[in-house]
């Protein structure tokens, strides 16, 4: 018996904001603990908050590249409880009326090799929050029964983004993910740094009842990366269905995911679950965003990967999979239409940014920012190769020698001398060299026996270092041997 | 469920955090009990208020009087007589200074009005004025003006205690944006007064530093919450002193020591740096002896603040240069519901005559209004307010500043522990309360409904303002009680402020003018309240009427 997950992910993105949500600090990760504060965001007696223009805008942005409907009059409201990090005892957040609502993401998802559909993720809600701080416990303080907090993460500005339980697999939640990444990063709305915090991720997840019913969901929280997103969901799938199978009740609760065990584990079931009693925030007025300011936003959009995919296909006629993958992020489809405006054949080029480029940064471990190979030197090797004045053999190792010394494809060619050998006299000579040699193979070839033809290409190849153009070498040999 | 079942089912009460109430069962007796506990209180001779025109000598030139005689008055001086008397160098800021410093010590035993007094820090500041040269005198409003303000308005470098033992000790690192503006102004500030706990309650008995006691009767309340206030006005420590009004806590005080006090409109002041009790219904205002003075404090606090989402960005009125102007065309509305109220004394009726009569005599329309709602006002009060004071009151966990407890076994423990021993019963009820009216199930039933019902009472203002411009009726229901007399019985202390809430319902000036005494010597306060932003207008009719008052 399979029964059908059904998943909705909740993710924190931290706004690419210089100062906090409500105070003028600034929000620099790594700095000295509790550096980055002030009296507002320390939650001191007699202090306000005000909130930051500029967590608006890109809220507005975020809003817009999620395809919501923005609230021209939206509220802050306060989430009560109790914790040590949290400076005031109540969390500023939205609640009942926040800034969007109704949006989707469009994600392409292949499921078990086959071909890729694209599924539409709903999204429920956007919201604005601020940050908690961050509580040090005895053993990473190597101080036994010690807590210590930072509140230099304490008003950092996040938004909130909360799927429709639209997903229905493991891999479709880590295909929004990357998604929702992507965009996030194509507006610079956030880092999504997920190392510094600056992405997070919860999953609520049931599976379906027989009867197409939704089934009792449990909440996983801090999934902090995409891989440990789709097992923690892989493994509470297992869970429930075990469950289930064991003629047991699946309960209401939240979990925590261990990466190191691949388990989820009971943080607390529904029932210790706290009453928030949210109420409007009456120290905030209401947030007014009208239409010239969603309009002035809407200008100042990037293309969005979606639109910069179909744009790159038609516009350069590479294949929809090459536009993907090219516009995964902005950079790298930057580099590419660079590189692109200055070669003609843009199968090419997707070929080697796809290929060579992106290999070599994965390799180095490094972004495209810091790639040793610029765009202009990548069209001016291609361009080599496209006017035969080197092999595409050679072309990958003067790659190789750019990234090394930085210097241009075409002192790297004429250096070496790796210019393609094209005088067809010293080409018929080294056939004739290699027709001597093996007169039965060229007895087999004028018999007409043309795949030997093969091997008198691939020794010239190796004679002339390759540098010669396979092409040419076969005409070459036709034109000597079989007297073509 | 209601509040006894909902408080028994929550006995742990993890959402409050308190150890030190026990609720079995008995839980509604701590809110809402009867029982009084008997207590005798001396009783201290009153103390002398002389009504010497304070400003008769100055009349008669700088140089006729000695230093010494010139400094008895100086404390009855009003705050423009004063800062122009200091200012043109007829007396020093230091002297000023000294004098109130030593008159809010010497008064400190009998009337309790200050939580502490700064003497260096003011008499720095005062010999950093006197330092000053003509120039930069010149734009001063305050120069040399002492001033006291309350403990719940954060003053840098000093105590603010907000007359709880959680914040006992704490030293705010900033000042509070009024706190600015009285600086700039050339103010001195002589020390912060007492109020009741977080500026919850009536008759600042629930400080931890024990009742402030009126100047009229030391054996009566001075009233609350910014009794302290109050009291050092009433009894000359200061010209001008700094309120806060939540549900009252400027003019009913004002109206028991019998001293002017204004609430201005919301967001008319910063509230920056006036530690929170209920956010949407804070304000801090001036509490002074005339109108005048009311009308030079106010244009001093007033103005935009960008530290406060929620102060207004207007320009700031000279609400002291149109006060003498003619009252003849203010429409004025007597709330029938307020002055026909049960349970008004004696002399706060035959107040509200002389009033009204006053009022016709100074050429004011007179009509009676009527503003149904105002029914609700206490009970939408106690809920909204309790509401976001429980939130509020959320910081005090003894995790980063202010008191904490010893010896806990855990986090939770020392929650309990610390809001068990940081908190009064009065904040604690109202922790409870409003933790109540917040929590699931019962939010529609009661934070909804009274925010639906605030908004009842802000319609029934709008139309009561279409036909008069100003309102007027009583500040409080009756005079100074005796200390003890109501602070075990919440109802009968919420029910004090059933006259002045409806103002902070719907955000809107209000000021309690001193205008009688009963047979006792009592003061009784005339409450005017006027449109958003038209303090302007009600302060003149104010001063109008208190003139009339005075020649009468």
């Amino acid at each position: 018996m399979v029964l059908q997950p059904v998943i909705g992910i909740e993710v924190h993105v931290q706004l690419l904001t210089e100062s906090k949500v409500f105070c003028s600090c600034s929000t620099q990760f790594g700095a000295e603990p509790n550096s980055n504060t002030c009296p507002v965001c320390l939650g001191l007696p007699g202090v306000l908050p005000v909130l930051n223009k500029k967590v608006v805008e890109l809220a507005v942005k975020a809003a817009l590249a999620l395809n919501c409907e923005i609230t021209r009059r939206s509220q802050f409201a306060r989430k009560n409880y109790f914790y040590p990090d949290l400076t005031k005892g109540f969390q500023i957040t939205q609640f009942d009326l926040p800034i969007a609502t109704n949006g989707y993401i469009d994600v392409d998802v292949s499921e078990n090799g086959g071909e890729a559909k694209t599924k539409r993720i709903r999204i429920n809600r956007l919201h604005i929050e601020e940050d908690s701080g961050k509580s040090l416990h005895g053993e990473a303080l190597n101080v036994e029964g010690t807590s210590l907090i930072d509140f230099n993460r304490c008003g950092v500005p996040l938004v909130e983004i909360v799927t429709e339980p639209d997903i229905e697999s493991p891999e479709q939640a880590r295909q929004y993910l990357l998604k929702l990444k992507t965009i996030m990063q194509y507006c610079g709305i956030s880092d999504c740094n997920m190392e510094e915090g600056s992405l997070r991720c919860d999953a609520n997840i049931s599976l379906r009842n027989e009867d197409g019913s939704l089934g009792t969901r449990c909440e996983i929280k801090n999934l902090n990366s995409f891989r440990f997103a789709k097992r923690a969901i892989e493994y509470e799938m297992r869970r429930q269905a075990e469950v289930l199978e064991a003629g047991e009740k699946v309960k209401q609760a939240t979990y925590g995911f261990n990466a190191a065990t691949g388990k989820t584990f009971m943080m607390r079931t529904k029932e210790e679950s706290q009453d928030y009693r949210y109420f409007p925030e009456p120290d905030l007025v209401f947030l007014e965003v009208d239409d010239d300011r969603i309009e002035a936003t809407r200008k100042m959009m990037p293309e969005l990967p979606d639109a910069k995919r179909e744009r790159l296909t038609k516009q350069y006629r590479i294949p929809k999979y090459d536009a993907m993958v090219l516009s995964t992020s902005q950079e790298i489809a930057d580099y590419f239409e660079k590189c692109a405006s200055l070669h003609p054949n843009g199968k090419a080029v997707s070929n080697w940014v796809m290929g060579s480029v992106l290999g070599l940064l994965k390799e180095r471990n490094i972004g495209i920012a810091d790639c040793p190979v610029s765009p202009t030197r990548l069209a001016e090797l291609l361009n080599l190769v496209a006017d035969g004045k080197i092999s595409g053999k050679i072309a990958k190792d003067v790659f190789e020698q750019i990234v090394e010394t930085g210097k241009s494809p075409e002192a790297i060619v004429s250096e070496q001398n790796l210019g393609t050998v094209s005088d067809e006299s010293a080409i018929a000579d080294i056939i004739r060299e290699v027709a001597d040699k093996r007169p039965d193979l060229v007895a087999k070839l004028q018999s007409g026996k043309l795949n030997v033809l093969g091997f008198f290409v691939g020794q010239v190849m190796k004679r002339t270092k390759g540098q010669a153009d396979p092409q040419i070498v076969n005409q070459i040999i036709r034109k000597v041997l079989l007297k073509e | 469920m209601g509040l006894v079942a909902w408080v028994a089912q929550n006995t742990s009460l993890v959402f409050c955090f308190f150890a030190n109430i026990s609720f079995d069962g008995a839980a509604f007796r701590l809110l809402f009990s009867r029982t009084r506990a008997s207590k005798s209180y001396c009783h201290f001779a009153g103390l002398l208020l002389n009504s010497g025109a304070g400003t008769s000598f100055l009349r008669k030139g700088n140089q006729t009087f000695h230093v010494e005689e010139r400094l008895k008055d100086v404390c009855r001086l009003g705050i423009s007589d004063l800062s122009s008397l200091i200012a043109r160098g007829g007396l020093s800021a230091v002297q000023a200074a000294e004098t109130a410093i030593e008159r809010a010590q010497s008064n400190q035993t009998e009337l309790n009005a200050f939580v502490s007094i700064d003497e260096k820090g003011a008499l720095a500041r005062a010999e950093a004025l006197d330092s000053l040269g003509v120039d930069a005198r010149a734009g001063m409003k305050l120069f040399g003006v002492p001033i006291a303000v309350k403990d719940n308005i954060c003053v840098k470098g000093g105590r603010t205690t907000c007359g709880s033992q959680m914040l006992q000790r704490f030293v705010s690192p900033f000042d509070a944006t009024v706190v600015r503006n009285l600086t700039d102004a050339g103010a001195v500030i002589i020390g912060k007064t007492n109020l009741d706990e977080f500026a919850m309650g009536s008759s600042t008995e629930t400080s931890c530093f024990g009742p402030t006691r009126n100047p009229h009767d030391t054996s009566r309340s001075c009233g609350g919450s910014s009794g302290g206030s109050a009291a050092a006005v009433a009894s000359f420590c200061a010209p001008c002193a700094l309120g806060t009004d939540t549900g009252g806590s400027i003019r009913q005080p004002a109206s028991f020591c019998g001293v002017l006090g204004l609430k201005p409109t919301y967001g008319l002041v910063s509230r920056y740096g006036l530690v929170a009790f209920a956010p949407s219904f804070d304000q801090i205002g001036p509490i002074t002896r005339d109108v005048k003075d009311a009308a030079l404090l106010l244009s001093v606090l007033a103005g935009h603040d960008p530290l406060d989402a929620t102060s207004v960005d207007r320009p700031v009125e000279e609400y002291s240069r149109l006060l003498d102007d003619d009252v003849a065309e203010i429409k004025v509305g007597v709330i029938g519901e307020h002055i026909e109220a049960e349970g008004l004394t004696p002399a706060v009726k035959s107040t509200m005559n002389d009033a009204l009569k006053a009022l016709q005599d100074i050429g004011a329309s007179i009509s009676q209004v009527s503003l149904p709602s105002l029914e609700y006002a206490v009970a939408i009060y106690y809920v909204l307010g309790t509401a976001e004071t429980s939130s509020n009151m959320l910081r005090y966990d003894g995790v980063r500043y202010g008191h904490r407890a010893s010896g806990f076994s855990d986090l939770a423990d020392m929650y309990r522990k610390t809001r068990g021993e940081g908190f009064s019963r009065e904040v604690k009820r109202r922790i409870i309360l409003g933790t109540f009216v917040l929590s699931m199930g019962y939010y529609d039933a009661y934070y909804e409904r009274a925010q639906r019902a605030r908004t009842l009472v802000m319609r029934d203002f709008d139309i009561a303002f279409e036909g008069v411009d100003v309102l007027v009726g009583p500040t409080s229901p009756q005079q100074a009680f005796m200390i003890g007399e109501k602070v075990d019985d919440p109802l009968l202390m919420y029910l004090s402020d059933i006259f002045t809430i409806p103002a902070n319902l719907a955000g809107l000036p209000a000021v309690s003018l001193p205008f009688g005494k009963d047979a006792d010597g009592l003061p009784i306060g005339v409450q005017l309240i006027g449109k958003p932003f038209d303090e302007a207008r009600m302060l003149r009719l104010a001063n109008a009427l208190m003139k009339r008052n005075c020649s009468s």
